[in-house]
């Protein structure tokens, strides 16, 4: 084979097929129908397999990218899919919802010259094509006797529970809701994220052997210690999340109409109210919407208002689009669908009439001062900048807080703000007790969540006396260290910023 | 999925379904609520628990037909059928506290989960005054399982059929005048808690009541059942459903109650042209034991299905 240089490969990124915006704003069916078979052999062709592999060290899940793309050159897509595995259980899920612009993709070599390899596409691709044949899910090793309890059957709790009976021990998932896969199903949108790929990549999971009992309220049914002391469980992984939505704290919040894109998304999501009343959850949808926030929630909560017939979204964010936290492909879409973006405007107020409807949305214009905690520029209010936004339906998507349930039921240790304890290896402050995801660090990605499993995976084999398999990765402990300086902090590579 | 053991009709709407959840029974308290679904599309309903029996391993749940899942669950929530959901227990169980004289009213659907708090108090050992409120006695429900549990038990009707003649809040001014009160539980329509929390705030009795906002999850992710108490805003499903009822914003709670009136109206709608339509296809004459009839008197609240929503008391 000629050794792939940036000379001599496709120099331009392949084109994703996708819906027109003024077709998909009608429908939920998906914005970005996927890679077929010679746009994927093309793209794969675009990786030079350079050998310092910047991409891995760029995955929150560390999956070896230039092997499984040389597999897609080779069309061993099968090939392609078991090095994917080695890592991730989610490929079709994560190849469409992962921000590859600040991971992967963002340090890919390539990118210094052209346009980054399409690495989510290529991801999405093989996850795609393991759904249709019903790759993946057999576990391979020899059973422990270890029962793990999995508390939530979210990002987190699905990479933890697969690593777990992977390694021979027999696992329970335990999810509140009646479906599983936690944001993926209640937050993230039939048109980017479908139904049936969650349901599928669920699917391999339980073929793993883990059971998933619906339903189940951890902490009032019984609680984490109670799953430890009594139950029967020799170690438990906590991946319950962070979805306690915040409101903005402003006047005229508790006016009919108002609500949270954690309550707009899950009755459209999780509950089909786009297909009411065939389906027996409503939601009414309003003709001019504002959406308060611009990170990848809000995004989806506008959307999803012009997909029920919004005929105004608007986007309310008191930074600018340069500090916008949401993925690039999601704030180009909305923005190509329509929405209104309102950069450097705060909310005060939500206006309301008499009977109880809002009617306005009072916002002041902001200014970009300097960095404030969170490195962010802090947003300065311009003096006599007060305008009102005419709407009649306000969504929150401001970020969550820590759902208390569990922190108020349990001895386990919880910080200032109820996030539990835990150390980047998932240890919290009880024995035999890991935790991962949203409800240790705060809202993230769904990756990072997968990560975080992966990682409590890893230390629960090492409080079970589980001799750790030599092919498996698990991102920190396994990457090269070189005078025990971790890989990420040697390598030169340059860190683009989307 | 849930096995229903027992039901029995308390009048053309109101009835109690006991469902097979030995889990649940056991660690249930007075005061939780759970999240049911009847099928695997439905919508979640909350609905406060009647009684739990761990011995039996079942949870009782008494509903009032008033929108279109409850008038399906009506019509197929029978022995020896099952629930698809039914998960809790939900919020944070009513605070019995110290042995003390403790009124507990009930009015409407509010009768049902009030019963275990009134039997959790005696058997802590409080002096317990049960006031219930129906329009007319034959809608009366549980007047002996009250009497077993209370040591003063008065029925109020609004007709006078039965007990005295008035609303609830008649009969807790009759309760507070001759005893001395040092905490009253109040639980049914929102309309009835407000005026039950105004009788007693001039004597300044300690009035909790039991809220029932609409809700999706149940769990603190929508965000939907919020409600102003004191001027801060509180998730009922995790912070409450208990709260106090003097500092409760009766009147939001109310408003926000209707936003989705309309919808509710189309839901159940929609679902009786259907049953009109599937029933006319198979027999025309059984279709209108099928339909219920009463329907259209009814004003449809399925996600507060706890309360009696046509009823306004007082």
């Amino acid at each position: 084979m000629i050794r792939r240089t940036i000379r001599n490969i496709p120099q331009e990124r392949t084109p994703i097929p996708t819906q027109e915006p003024a077709e998909r704003v009608r429908n939920f069916a998906e914005v970005t129908l996927g890679y077929g078979l010679e746009d994927a052999r093309r793209e794969a062709e675009r990786c030079i397999l350079c050998p310092q592999k910047p991409c891995s060290i760029g995955c929150p899940v560390g999956i070896d990218i230039p092997r499984f793309i040389e597999k897609i050159s080779a069309e061993d897509h099968r090939g392609a899919y078991d090095v994917l595995a080695e890592s991730t259980l989610l490929p079709a899920v994560c190849g469409r919802v992962c921000p590859q612009e600040s991971q992967c993709e963002a340090v890919c070599v390539v990118g210094d010259h052209l346009e980054p390899v399409a690495i989510g596409r290529l991801e999405r691709f093989i996850g795609d094509m393991a759904v249709a044949e019903g790759w993946g899910g057999a576990a391979d090793a020899a059973p422990t006797g270890h029962r793990v309890a999995v508390v939530g059957a979210g990002p987190a709790g699905l990479a933890c529970a697969a690593d777990m009976a992977r390694s021979g021990c027999e696992v329970t998932v335990f999810e509140a809701l009646h479906r599983p896969g936690g944001v993926l199903s209640y937050g993230i949108p039939e048109f980017r994220l479908p139904r049936r790929t969650v349901e599928a990549e669920v699917a391999a999971v339980q073929r793993l052997g883990v059971r998933f009992e619906y339903n189940t309220l951890v902490g009032r049914l019984f609680t984490i210690d109670e799953l430890r002391d009594e139950m029967g469980f020799d170690a438990v992984f906590v991946g319950s999340g962070a979805g306690y939505p915040r409101f903005l704290g402003i006047p005229g919040e508790a006016l009919n109409d108002v609500l949270s894109a954690n309550e707009f998304l899950t009755r459209c999501n999780l509950m089909r109210a786009g297909e009411f009343p065939a389906t027996d959850t409503p939601l009414r949808v309003g003709r001019r919407v504002a959406v308060v926030g611009a990170g990848n929630t809000a995004m989806d909560a506008m959307r999803v208002a012009l997909r029920l017939g919004a005929e105004e979204v608007h986007c309310v964010y008191r930074r600018g689009r340069a500090e916008c936290p949401a993925r690039a492909e999601e704030l180009a879409h909305a923005e190509e669908e329509g929405v209104v973006f309102h950069w450097l405007t705060a909310p005060v107020e939500i206006l309301g009439d008499a009977d109880g409807s809002v009617r306005g949305l009072r916002c002041l214009r902001m200014d970009l001062g300097e960095p404030d905690s969170s490195g962010r520029p802090r947003a300065v209010p311009l003096a006599g900048s007060e305008h009102d936004l005419e709407v009649d339906m306000v969504i929150s998507a401001i970020g969550t807080n820590a759902n208390p349930i569990l922190g108020q039921t349990s001895r386990i240790g919880t910080n200032r703000e109820g996030y539990i304890t835990a150390d980047a290896d998932g240890r919290t402050t009880l024995a035999g007790i890991f935790a991962g995801g949203d409800i240790v660090t705060g809202a993230a990605t769904v990756i990072q969540a997968m990560g975080a499993g992966r990682r409590a995976a890893r230390s629960m084999r090492a409080y079970l006396g589980i001799v750790e398999p030599a092919d498996r990765d698990v991102s920190d402990q396994s990457r090269p260290r070189i005078f025990g300086i971790d890989e990420r902090q040697r390598t030169f590579t340059r860190i683009r910023v989307a | 999925m849930h096995e229903i053991v027992a039901r029995e009709d308390f009048s053309p709407t109101t009835f109690l379904i006991e469902v097979l959840h030995p889990r649940l029974a056991r660690v249930a308290r007075p005061g939780q609520f759970v999240m049911v679904m009847t099928h695997s599309e439905g919508e979640r309903i909350p609905l406060t628990l009647a009684d739990f029996s761990p011995s039996r391993g079942t949870v009782t749940l008494v509903i009032q037909a008033v929108g279109k899942t409850t008038f399906e669950m009506q019509r197929d929530c029978l022995v020896g059928g099952s629930l698809h959901a039914v998960a809790g227990p939900m919020g944070k169980p009513t605070e019995l506290g110290q042995p003390r004289t403790v009124v507990c009213v009930g009015g409407g659907l509010g009768v049902a989960p009030v019963f275990p708090i009134a039997r959790g108090l005696r058997e802590i050992g409080a002096r317990v005054i049960g006031i219930v409120g129906f329009r007319n006695r034959d809608l009366i429900f549980w007047q002996d399982r009250f009497e077993a549990v209370c040591d003063e038990f008065i029925v109020c009707t609004d007709d006078g059929s039965a007990g005295i003649k008035g609303l609830v809040t008649d009969g807790l001014r009759a309760a507070i005048a001759a005893n001395t009160v040092d905490e009253v539980i109040a639980i049914g329509p929102p309309v009835m808690m407000k005026f039950c929390a105004e009788a007693t705030r001039p004597h300044g009795i300690r009035t909790t009541v039991s809220l029932n906002p609409m809700m999706v999850d149940g769990t603190g992710m929508c965000g939907g059942c919020r409600v102003s108490v004191g001027g801060v805003t509180k998730f009922c499903c995790v912070d409450g459903p208990d709260f106090d009822g003097h500092q409760v914003d009766f009147d939001e709670l109310i408003r926000r109650l209707a936003r989705y009136r309309p919808e509710e109206r189309i839901a159940l709608d929609h679902w009786q042209a259907a049953l009109a339509e599937s029933a006319a296809a198979v027999t025309p004459a059984s279709a209108a034991a099928v339909a219920p009839a009463s329907a259209a008197a009814v004003t449809p609240a399925s996600a507060a299905a706890v309360t009696p929503a046509g009823e306004a008391r007082p």
